[in-house]
């Protein structure tokens, strides 16, 4: 069950993986997500946006960056391994149509949960724009893929080393004063760069959807802790969405949400570390 | 609450049960009702606070017997009719009294598959036990015969001696059927349509089963490994299940009929999204619904500090909004994992309060402070998001509502600050939107509940549905209840099948 088959180190924190899961990969659609362990005894649940899924082979493709101690665990599972508990797809799939031009912004890992709705919105006949950017060249993911289905595309990083000097937002402004104006934008990135996304838009009227990753137990709508204020009203982004409408969102709150847990995280991903040394410097 | 030790009271059942052996048969009904009722020994409440170990220890034979003696084997069998699944309590209660454990096990397993979970966790003081004629008699329901706690004996018995029966199950008859949800419901569904010889799969969406048996009840009251000896008498029945495998998103419900070829489905996908208050302050950190508080700490292990990889959010103060059992679960979970106060804060009275006495008494016991007749009225934070405090208002009873409950009503001005920096909110669970999202063909009514016919079958054919996806959050029992009366809907529609298809 839920074999890794294939693995691929994207960048220093950022891998690529695609697992055996046949009933995925034939239900999912784009914007959904999952819901992995790496140990089912006494692993978390984390959720992950499907990056891509071949019914044919049966498979569906994963990109996470190590960011604590799931992450971590799973980066440095193999081709061959299995993981105890895999579920989905989960959440609404995206809404796609034919809008007109559509901008497509991707921050950091969060190109990988955009890259199949930039697909899809280019199947259903929109002019994609595509703005991806990263603190630094090494970080950039999916360039080419996003090149392929992009009408126009853009890449920022914030140091300057590989294409534009600047952050997403600066040609995202120049886009939105362009006549005529895109006719939406999404934005899938860290929640600071999507906070701002949407302020950048916010002035020129442009709807705007971001794809939230928040905290998740179940990703079934049964705990609660993935929700948000939207509109002033509390939604589940594990059944709500993953996607809002970014004029609507409270960020900050949201923002402070995903943090609930982080000093005591640092703690036990440097317990972590620490013994994962202890075990290699006494050979184990 | 003055509270014997398990010793104690195991040298007091001792000396006691000398004096009735002889003559049990013979003992008349004033007797009986005169015999002393058996208190369930316990964990002293100072050590348990510091474990997740059940909190009650079950009785000794020598208690389980003189209980069983004070069981007057009424001819009106009043305690049945209120029990959902319809266990013929006198006749094994009899069987304990003369220390028959076997066939008192068989007894219960005619009409119920799970006898040590509803012996831990069903409200027996509403059901069986409040019509019970020895309470009457006695004018204190809770001097009514321990049906629970006898249920209990023979559950831990069957298990302590390795003797636990797997229900005979009959030829395959070739019919398959595709259950909803491992909870209660579910597992009833499972046996019974097992035992008429059909394959029966059952679909989990967590990476474990039980639902809520597991995810909501704590070990201290309900201990994992139970839920797991009574989940594999299905195994060994030949009941399959699946896991990680959320029906609607998976698998869409229809499909497990049109594509997969299951001949009728049990939806019994329990009470999803939590409830919250709806006032200020609600989303800021710190606050929780139970069911995230409990899953953290029951399912992914949480208070298995350095093993469990799921965070618990460390807490000092902490409040818990509701009055049922589960908010006595948050609030002793709460205590365990290394808060210092707990306060359950509750609009109503004592009296009122939904949740079982000896939850209530246990939770006391172990320091749980109760603010009755207050209630939240915004939720207050820091500059981090992070909850500081919380604004309440007192509440004094009015007229009787709609639920003959005096109506709470609000003392005005009377708001005061509670230090607390996290907040469980239990005021209980909508129903689960995935299967009313993804199956537009099933009806709901307007809260999202799954509307059955009084065979417990669905708008759709061949789908039946029970449990809380239905009854709104209910009790395990009367979830099992629902599951019972939809099996027998589903065998009887099947068995009409292969009738017609021998003649065909």
């Amino acid at each position: 069950m839920n074999k890794i088959l294939y693995k691929k180190q994207l960048s220093q924190d950022v891998f690529l993986m695609k697992l055996h899961s046949p009933l995925i990969s034939q239900e999912r659609s784009a914007g959904q997500f999952i819901i992995l362990q790496v140990d089912d005894d006494y692993g978390e649940r984390i959720p992950l946006t499907i990056a891509d899924a071949d019914p044919v082979e049966g498979s569906i493709t994963i990109i996470f960056q190590v960011v604590g101690k799931t992450t971590q665990q799973l980066s440095k599972l193999n081709e061959g391994d299995e993981l105890p508990a895999l579920v989905g797809p989960l959440g609404k799939p995206t809404h796609i149509e034919k809008f007109g031009t559509v901008v497509c912004v991707g921050g950091g890992i969060g190109v990988a949960p955009l890259h199949p709705i930039a697909e899809a919105l280019k199947d259903a006949g929109n002019k994609v724009i595509t703005i991806i950017g990263a603190r630094n060249k090494d970080l950039l993911i999916l360039e080419d893929e996003m090149k392929t289905i992009a009408d126009e595309f853009i890449v920022c990083t914030d140091d300057g080393s590989y294409g534009r000097k600047s952050l997403v937002t600066e040609p995202l402004k120049e886009i939105c004063e362009r006549n005529p104006k895109p006719d939406m934008v999404i934005a899938i990135g860290p929640p600071v760069m999507m906070k701002f996304c949407a302020e950048t838009t916010r002035p020129f009227n442009v709807f705007t959807q971001v794809s939230l990753n928040t905290i998740m137990v179940d990703g079934t709508g049964m705990c609660g802790g993935c929700r948000v204020n939207v509109a002033n009203e509390a939604k589940f982004v594990c059944v709500d969405g993953p996607e809002f409408d970014a004029h609507k969102v409270d960020f900050d709150n949201m923002i402070s949400r995903l943090n609930s847990y982080k000093e005591f995280e640092k703690e036990m991903h440097n317990c972590y570390l620490e013994s994962e040394i202890d075990r290699k410097e006494r050979g184990i | 609450m003055n509270h014997k030790s398990a010793e104690q009271l195991s040298i007091e059942a001792k000396e006691l049960i000398v004096n009735y052996l002889d003559k049990y048969d013979e003992l008349k009904n004033k007797e009986r009702t005169a015999i002393p009722s058996q208190e369930m020994p316990s964990q002293e409440p100072e050590v348990r606070i510091k474990n997740l170990d059940e909190v009650a220890l079950g009785y000794t034979i020598e208690q389980a017997r003189i209980e069983a003696m004070r069981c007057l084997q009424c001819v009106k069998k009043t305690c049945v009719d209120d029990c959902p699944v319809r266990i013929d309590i006198p006749r094994f209660i009899n069987h304990i009294a003369h220390a028959e454990f076997e066939n008192a096990a068989a007894v219960i397993k005619e009409a119920s598959l799970l006898p040590a979970i509803c012996g831990r966790v069903c409200p027996q003081e509403v059901q069986c036990q409040q019509t019970c004629m020895v309470g009457k008699a006695l004018k204190d329901v809770d001097k009514a015969v321990a049906i629970g706690r006898l249920e209990r004996f023979i559950a831990d018995w069957e298990r302590s001696t390795g003797k636990i029966s797997i229900p005979e199950v009959k030829h395959e008859t070739g019919k398959k059927v595709a259950v909803v949800g491992s909870g209660p419901a579910g597992l009833v569904v499972a046996a019974d349509c097992r035992r008429e010889g059909h394959h029966v799969t059952v679909f989990e969406a967590f990476h474990k089963l039980g639902g809520v048996l597991r995810y909501g009840i704590p070990e201290f009251r309900l201990p994992n490994d139970i839920i797991d000896r009574e989940i594999d008498t299905l195994t060994q029945m030949g009941v399959e299940f699946q896991t990680n495998f959320v029906v609607g998103k998976t698998r869409k419900l229809m499909d497990l009929i049109n594509k997969d070829g299951y001949h009728a489905v049990f939806v019994g996908t329990g009470a999803g999204l939590p409830m919250f208050m709806n006032i200020e302050g609600e989303n800021l950190v710190g606050v929780f619904s139970a069911n995230e508080y409990l899953t953290r700490a029951n399912l992914m292990r949480a208070f298995e500090k350095g093993k469990a990889d799921t965070p618990i959010y460390p807490s000092k103060n902490v409040a818990v909004l509701g009055g049922g059992n589960v908010a006595m679960d948050a609030a002793r979970m709460a205590k365990r994992l290394g808060a210092e106060n707990v306060y359950v804060v509750y609009r109503r009275t004592e009296v009122e309060m939904p949740a079982r006495k000896e939850e209530v008494a246990h939770a006391k016991e172990e320091g749980i402070e109760f603010y009755f007749l207050q209630n939240a009225k915004k939720i207050l934070g820091n500059e981090k998001g992070r909850v500081n405090a919380m604004e309440c208002l007192r509440y004094e009873l009015g007229e009787p509502d709609s639920s003959g409950r005096r109506r709470p009503v609000v003392i005005p001005g009377s708001e005061f600050i509670l230090d607390v920096d996290t907040i469980i909110v239990a005021i209980g669970n909508g129903s689960n939107p995935l299967i009313s999202q993804t199956t537009p063909e099933i009806n709901v009514n307007k809260w999202g509940n799954i509307l059955v016919d009084e065979t417990q079958k669905t708008s759709v054919d061949r789908i039946f549905a029970g449990g809380d996806i239905v009854l709104g959050a209910a009790t395990v029992i009367l979830a099992m209840g629902e599951g019972r009366r939809a099996a027998a809907s589903i065998n009887k529609m099947l068995a009409d099948e292969i009738g017609k298809e021998k003649i065909e």
